[in-house]
């Protein structure tokens, strides 16, 4: 039996360390002209330079040298005035070179931090995340294990490679380790990884899709006994791809830790993959043997030293950040704190956002994101934002509830067709042959045939007894098949009954 | 002497995936030494006043423009690989059975 995560946090204090890998969105690769589009045929974005051929050379992008600068002054860091790439020594094909060029003592960018609140019983808390350093590298191939039994590395006959990948930026950014989170570890995990991609992708430097793998977390975590000042053994949890599974995934690991400390057993220092599935871990390649990349400093690139008047320039073409742009969106659209927290963990604030520009009613617009959307997307296990229904769609239905078309009970089963792929809102009001009924005369018909039917209960309502409506609204809603309006039902029922 | 011990050549040779005998690794022990030696003597030139570096040239800034240049086609790329299969590279298994 699981140990249950209160009786982990009421003895042990978790550390965490997270290490996001960030895909830059430039045209071409980070040393040669091949190419960065996604989803392209295998290995038909390959050059001399990113398959590591004899006599090639790379040469840097200096777009990435930017974006990067970027992305540092946007985490608040110092920039270094002169930086280096390095190799970083390992046989592993997916990888051509034998390296991968990478940075090692010295990045481009150093000691920032980010500051994320979350949303806790006691109201909203910050938290400031220290950044230790921001630097380059290159992404690496893709790998296909070929063979065996579960497509994984282990026990695989052999392996397929495509480097359409190899080269492309990336930029890894590394937190200091992060103490004193208590209970909130894992929220706060998925807060930083979450206002992280807000600013990278309010940058423009990359498309930050985690379930593309353009923006990838490693997540560490150790645990310590409370009021204990060394650090415990750490496990690092690889490649984690959704927001939702960051958090999954410390949560679980800080399980799995306490429940092997509390047996008096020692957590093994390896990195670990998560499984969506079963939002649990298992082991991957131990780190027991240090691992020796024999970095040097890479003797075919030149130094990079951004110039004073560079770093000035992009500072200041930096747009607004992303909590700036939330405060003044909450206050545009009148939104309680708790509802707008609410917005920003089921990451819908973007979606609402668009649906607003395209005219909706702000409120109406929220509610439909938080309540059926949010249901479904819980109910499919995915985010909101991965179902097919897009803000144009809910603006539309949006603007049939305010023209009095849709109830918002047929709205429900508007959203519903869209998000089972039936099509868009006009072409499922058609085919479902969803309609109001609002024609009065109509009503009338149903409204009296209801008052025929239990003329004792019109009686009680002629009487003064106004909550007795309810059982011919009720009837009348059952005629017409739950397609009238039912606060218009109400008003005629009551004005013909002499009570309105 | 530069000190280099045998277990650091039968490291070094295990991180390079060179498969070297007993026989060879005493003789490169000794011989590697000879080769340090030799490089350690540029140390003795290089004063407090010259800063170590990575490259010949006092270059740095070299960039280019984020311009997309054609590729090779895959038949290229794939053209000096021992194996291909799916217009891949097809390579040994990487890791045994655990």
């Amino acid at each position: 039996m699981a140990l249950k995560y209160e009786d982990v946090i009421a003895k042990y204090e978790p550390v965490l360390g997270l290490e996001v890998h960030v895909e830059l969105g430039t045209e071409s690769k980070m040393f040669c002209g091949c190419n960065t589009v996604f989803g392209a045929a295998p290995n038909t974005q390959t050059c001399p330079v990113c398959l590591g051929l004899p006599g090639s050379l790379p040469v840097v992008n200096g777009k990435a040298i930017e974006y990067t600068i970027a992305i540092g002054l946007a985490l608040n860091c110092s920039i270094a005035p002169f930086s280096r790439f390095a190799r970083k020594n390992y046989f592993y094909p997916d990888m051509p070179k034998n390296f991968q060029t990478s940075q090692y003592d010295e990045p481009i960018c150093v000691n920032g931090y980010l500051d994320v609140t979350i949303d806790t019983e006691e109201g909203p808390k910050e938290f400031r995340i220290e950044i230790e350093r921001v630097h380059m590298e290159e992404d690496t191939g893709k790998s296909l294990h070929m063979g065996g039994a579960t497509g994984r590395i282990h026990g695989a006959d052999y392996s397929l490679l495509d480097y359409n990948r190899a080269g492309i930026p990336l930029v890894e950014i590394v937190t200091k380790i992060i103490p004193g989170t208590g209970k909130y570890a894992p929220e706060v995990a998925r807060a930083y990884v979450s206002e992280l991609r807000d600013i990278l992708r309010g940058l423009g430097v990359s498309d930050v899709k985690m379930e593309q793998g353009s923006l990838r977390c490693d997540a560490n975590v150790s645990l310590r006994p409370i009021g204990v000042e060394k650090l415990g053994t750490r496990s690092e949890t690889k490649n984690v791809n959704s927001l939702r599974s960051v958090e999954r995934a410390v949560r679980g690991e800080m399980i799995r830790h306490a429940e092997l400390l509390n047996k008096g057993e020692k957590v093994v220092q390896e990195t670990r993959h998560f499984h969506e599935d079963t939002g649990l871990t298992t082991p991957g390649r131990s780190k027991e043997q240090a691992e020796d990349y024999r970095y040097f400093p890479e003797p075919d690139l030149v130094p990079v030293a951004p110039t004073p008047e560079l770093i000035e320039k992009i500072k200041k073409s930096l747009p607004e950040k992303p909590s700036v742009r939330r405060k003044k969106l909450q206050e545009a659209w009148q939104v309680p704190d708790k509802e707008m927290a609410a917005m920003i963990n089921a990451d819908v604030l973007d979606l609402v956002e668009a649906t607003v520009k395209l005219g909706a009613d702000p409120t109406r617009a929220r509610s439909w994101w938080l309540g059926e959307i949010a249901r479904l997307a819980n109910e499919k296990g995915v985010a909101a934002a991965e179902l097919p229904i897009s803000s144009a769609d809910v603006a539309e239905i949006v603007a049939l509830i305010e023209k009095g078309e849709l109830t918002d009970k047929l709205a429900r089963q508007v959203v519903d067709g869209v998000i089972a792929g039936e099509g868009r809102p006009a072409e499922i009001i058609k085919s479902r042959g969803i309609q109001v009924v609002s024609d009065d005369s109509a009503l009338m018909v149903a409204i009296e045939k209801a008052i025929a039917a239990q003329p004792d209960v019109a009686e009680k309502v002629k009487g003064g007894h106004l909550p007795a409506a309810g059982a011919l609204i009720g009837a009348v809603m059952k005629e017409t098949k739950g397609q009238a309006d039912a606060a218009k039902v109400r008003e005629l029922l009551l004005k013909h009954l002499g009570q309105a | 002497m530069s000190n280099i011990s045998r277990d650091d050549v039968a490291n070094l040779a295990k991180l390079a995936r060179i498969d070297m005998s007993d026989s060879e690794l005493d003789h490169l022990s000794n011989e590697l030494a000879v080769i340090l030696d030799a490089v350690a003597r540029v140390q003795e030139v290089a004063g407090a006043d010259v800063p170590p570096t990575s490259h010949p040239l006092p270059l740095k800034n070299v960039f280019r423009a984020d311009e997309v240049r054609p590729s090779l086609t895959p038949e290229e790329a794939l053209s000096g690989a021992p194996a291909q299969e799916e217009q891949r590279f097809k390579v040994p298994q990487i890791l045994g059975e655990e």
